[in-house]
């Protein structure tokens, strides 16, 4: 038996067109904690994925308890001692909490649910661990913090050799992290070994052992924390060349055509301001939450906010909805391309045209619709067999351009786009690219939120860094490089 | 290329297709079922189906349903009925009614019918209860205030120029299936000539996306329960003229031939997806079977079977064309 309870080698899983790990490994260590590094998209929550059976891997070797093991799903992972805390809840919200933690391994006595051995149960683990949650409640009425411990306790009751934590303290506050943080004491003194992964620094450095840090799917190292410190690790997760992907184009700045003051939505954003001027790329920076696309669905109008207000050319606007953003020309290309932007079933015709329907009369003049659509589809070289072909049959990259048609046929002098480029081939990518360059030189401002800080250094002026929910800074082209965008963002440095 | 064109047009109107393989097969069966005075009748019996296929086609497409529509149908009838009684009729529901002009009633009737049409939009929209239980509810609602309205007695000896409407013929069709034509054509021209149709296809497909797009999804719906239920009132009125009164138990499940209609159209209830000429093969394929079975002699107590086989099979159909498109 070898010192490590899991070796994962050379694993590698491909998605349609993306290679989401190339042969990356990690060992671990019993009652060790082990956290796993890098940013948004650098595999890890893939690699933890394909350990516990949710996703099969493509190559590699598996070696758990110095055998080689390769779950099909996540009963067995279970079953064999992996349990794992995933970053989004999937709660049963109308059940109670025992219901929940015992879910699909209810104590029985012959065929009948045993409930109040059930709710025992919970009572103890709940002692043990020092949670002070009524079993009895129902799910739906505890906080987001709340259910999350639920999630914890559920992870932790498996007695599993293996926990894997993704982003467990995302939504705790900071007596329940606290706590987290001595129940993964109690863990490695019974000889279980975490796998933690964070974008908080402060966190790795005060529980974890090692750290292994990936980057673009690739593996990067493996270090002690005792010998490693903060700089050196960010340089590892984001250290990589600038490509030329970025046709940035220095461009005359105008005058300010949006300010927004003192913007906040309950939770979620808290009393940000900034301007932005004509030809600029404003880069939104931050880690996934840190309420970036909350703060532009609030100035959008998908959102209610507490308190703020927003000007246009120094007039006050009221935004009630989508609506009336795009009256007051301001656009928003969505993060959610299926779930937000396109209407799959109807063709690219309607779909380019649909936020603008009111300048084709009464009866529509399918006519103008044909041709504005059509000239829409050279002008951005949309891949398609036609105005009529459904939007669901377009590739990932032809979707977005079906979108950004959308926002163009509006005539916009302020474009929000969220994570542009995010799940599309590299091709499409660029182009997306030198589109958002052009708008700016055009003279429209713009807003770029992105997750990939190549793309925000490459393209914007200037960057605004968002931190759970509050603005961290406002960095200058010249100033900003990855390294001091990464130590805002995850609040590593303090203004 | 010829091939291609072939298939696509088949693909795109197969339903026809079926509709006129059911009309050949019936009229070799029995000649008889070609004459005109039956084909008259095919249509005639489908008329207030018909209009309420035109209204609920829209919820279906908004990815609702509404069930109210053959309850708002009864109401109708009687609340129309009410204000058109012959005026020296001995036993007339309100006896101290002056002699008023039939629009009243038809006005009367269509703006209750209408009116439990906001409602049902109001509630879709904007309390966020699924359509499928906010108009089972009014379906209820309707229905009962039909018969506390007549105490479930009918309301009969309606004025002629009244019974006209629905009793009446023109240019050799009966009125009340010019008023389907006029229902269908107007929801059709709707549906593909103006913004409200692209809306509506629009939220169907996907709600979030038309709310991103910058329309208002709740206004929208509120405009679609709104003409669902109006549809039904003229229904309701022609229904009433045509029988010579009103009665608070007609109009029994008929939002569900309706929508039986729709959906073997091809209108699908993930939303998004509908064609008025489908709507009508849809409306016609279920006029001729239930004429036809008539005419070949089935069994009628096969004859509801054989409906609802056809009805899963043309739903389980379109799934699959869908499918592969996808």
């Amino acid at each position: 038996m070898s010192e490590y309870v899991l070796e994962m080698r050379d694993i590698v899983k491909s998605f349609p067109g993306v290679r989401a790990l190339k042969g990356v490994q990690l060992k671990v260590r019993p009652g060790q904690v082990h956290a796993l590094l890098g940013e948004n998209g650098a595999g890890k929550s893939t690699l933890m994925k394909c350990l516990i059976g949710i996703y099969q891997k493509d190559s590699g070797t598996i070696l758990y308890k110095g055998k080689e093991t390769n779950f099909s799903n996540v009963y067995e992972a279970l079953s064999s001692g992996i349990s794992m805390i995933h970053q989004e809840l999937t709660p049963v919200p109308a059940r109670s909490v025992c219901e929940n933690v015992w879910m699909g391994r209810e104590p029985c006595k012959g065929i009948l649910v045993d409930h109040k051995a059930m709710r025992e149960k919970t009572k103890q683990l709940f002692d043990r661990l020092d949670v002070s949650i009524d079993p009895d409640a129902v799910m739906s009425s505890l906080t987001v913090a709340q259910m999350q411990m639920v999630e914890i306790v559920k992870a932790v009751s498996y007695d599993s050799d293996i926990v894997v934590m993704d982003e467990p303290t995302s939504s705790l506050t900071e007596t329940e992290v606290e706590n987290l943080f001595r129940i993964i004491g109690q863990l490695k003194e019974q000889g279980v070994a975490v796998i933690y992964i964070s974008h908080k620094m402060d966190e790795i450095f005060r529980i974890c052992d090692e750290i292994t840090t990936f980057r673009d799917g690739e593996y990067i190292s493996t270090d002690k924390v005792d010998e490693i410190d903060i700089n050196t690790l960010i340089t590892k997760m984001v250290g990589r060349e600038l490509t030329q992907m970025f046709p940035k184009v220095e461009c005359p700045i105008g005058e300010t055509v949006l300010r927004v003051e003192h913007l906040s939505v309950p939770h979620l954003v808290h009393d940000v301001s900034f301007e932005l001027r004509r030809g600029e790329i404003l880069g939104f920076a931050g880690l996934v939450g840190a309420g970036r696309t909350e703060l532009v669905e609030a100035i959008f109008g998908l959102r209610r906010k507490s308190q703020g207000k927003v000007y246009k050319d120094g007039k006050e606007l009221q935004i009630k909805n989508p609506g009336d953003a795009i009256h007051n020309r301001i656009v928003l290309l969505t993060e959610d391309r299926r779930g937000q932007g396109t209407v799959g079933v109807r063709s690219v015709a309607d779909n380019i045209v649909l936020s603008a329907l009111e300048r084709y009369g009464f009866p529509i003049r399918h006519r103008e619709i044909r041709k504005d659509s059509t000239e829409y589809i050279e002008q951005l070289s949309i891949k398609t067999t036609g105005i009529h072909q459904l939007v669901m049959d377009l590739s990932g990259g032809n979707q977005q351009k079906v979108l950004v048609a959308r926002l163009l046929l509006n005539d916009p002098d302020i474009l929000i786009v969220d994570e542009p480029t995010r799940g599309i081939d590299v091709g499409a990518k660029s182009e997306i690219h030198a589109i958002i360059t052009q708008l700016a030189s055009m003279g429209k401002a713009i807003i770029l939120i992105s997750s990939e800080l190549p793309e925000i250094l490459g393209m914007s002026d200037r960057i605004l860094v968002m931190h759970e929910g509050s603005m961290k800074a406002i960095l200058d082209r010249r100033e900003a490089n990855q390294e001091t965008i990464m130590s805002y963002a995850t609040g590593g440095v303090e203004q | 290329m010829e091939v291609q064109k072939i298939k696509r047009f088949t693909s795109t109107h197969s339903i026809w297709l079926v509709l006129v393989v059911m009309v050949i097969f019936t009229a070799v069966m029995n000649p008889r079922f070609l004459s005109m005075d039956n084909l008259h009748n095919i249509l005639m019996t489908e008329a207030v189906i018909g209009i309420l296929a035109a209204g609920v086609m829209w919820c279906i497409l908004a990815k609702g349903i509404d069930l109210s529509l053959g309850s708002v149908v009864a109401l109708v009838s009687v609340v129309s009925a009410s204000f058109v009684q012959v005026f020296d009729y001995g036993s007339k529901l309100f006896p101290n009614l002056p002699d008023l002009p039939i629009g009243v009633g038809v006005a009367a009737g269509i703006a209750v019918g209408t009116l439990i049409g906001l409602i049902n939009g109001l509630l879709v929209a904007y309390t966020k209860i699924p359509p499928f239980i906010a108009t089972l509810g009014t379906q209820l609602i309707a229905r009962s205030l039909a018969q506390l309205y007549t105490n479930a007695y009918p309301v009969p000896t309606l004025k002629p120029e009244f019974k006209a409407l629905g009793q009446g013929w023109f240019l050799g069709m009966p009125n009340i299936v010019w008023f389907m034509v006029i229902i269908l054509a107007i929801s059709g021209f709707m549906l593909t000539q103006t913004r409200f149709g692209k809306n509506i296809y629009a939220i169907g497909g996907n709600e979030q996306a038309a709310r991103v797009a910058g329309i208002h999804v709740e206004k929208n719906l509120i405009k679609v329960y709104t003409w669902s239920c109006f549809c039904a009132a003229v229904g309701g009125v022609l229904l009433a003229a045509r029988a010579g009164s009103g009665n608070s138990s007609y109009g029994l499940n008929y939002e569900l031939d309706a929508i039986a209609a729709v959906t073997v159209g091809g209108t699908s209830h993930s939303g998004g997806i509908c064609r008025i000429s489908g709507v009508i093969a849809g409306i016609l394929i279920l006029g001729v079977l239930k004429n036809a079975m008539i005419f070949i002699g089935i069994n009628p107590y096969v004859q509801q079977a054989i409906k609802g086989a056809i009805i899963i099979g043309a739903v389980v159909f379109d799934m699959r064309k869908n499918a592969k498109k996808a």
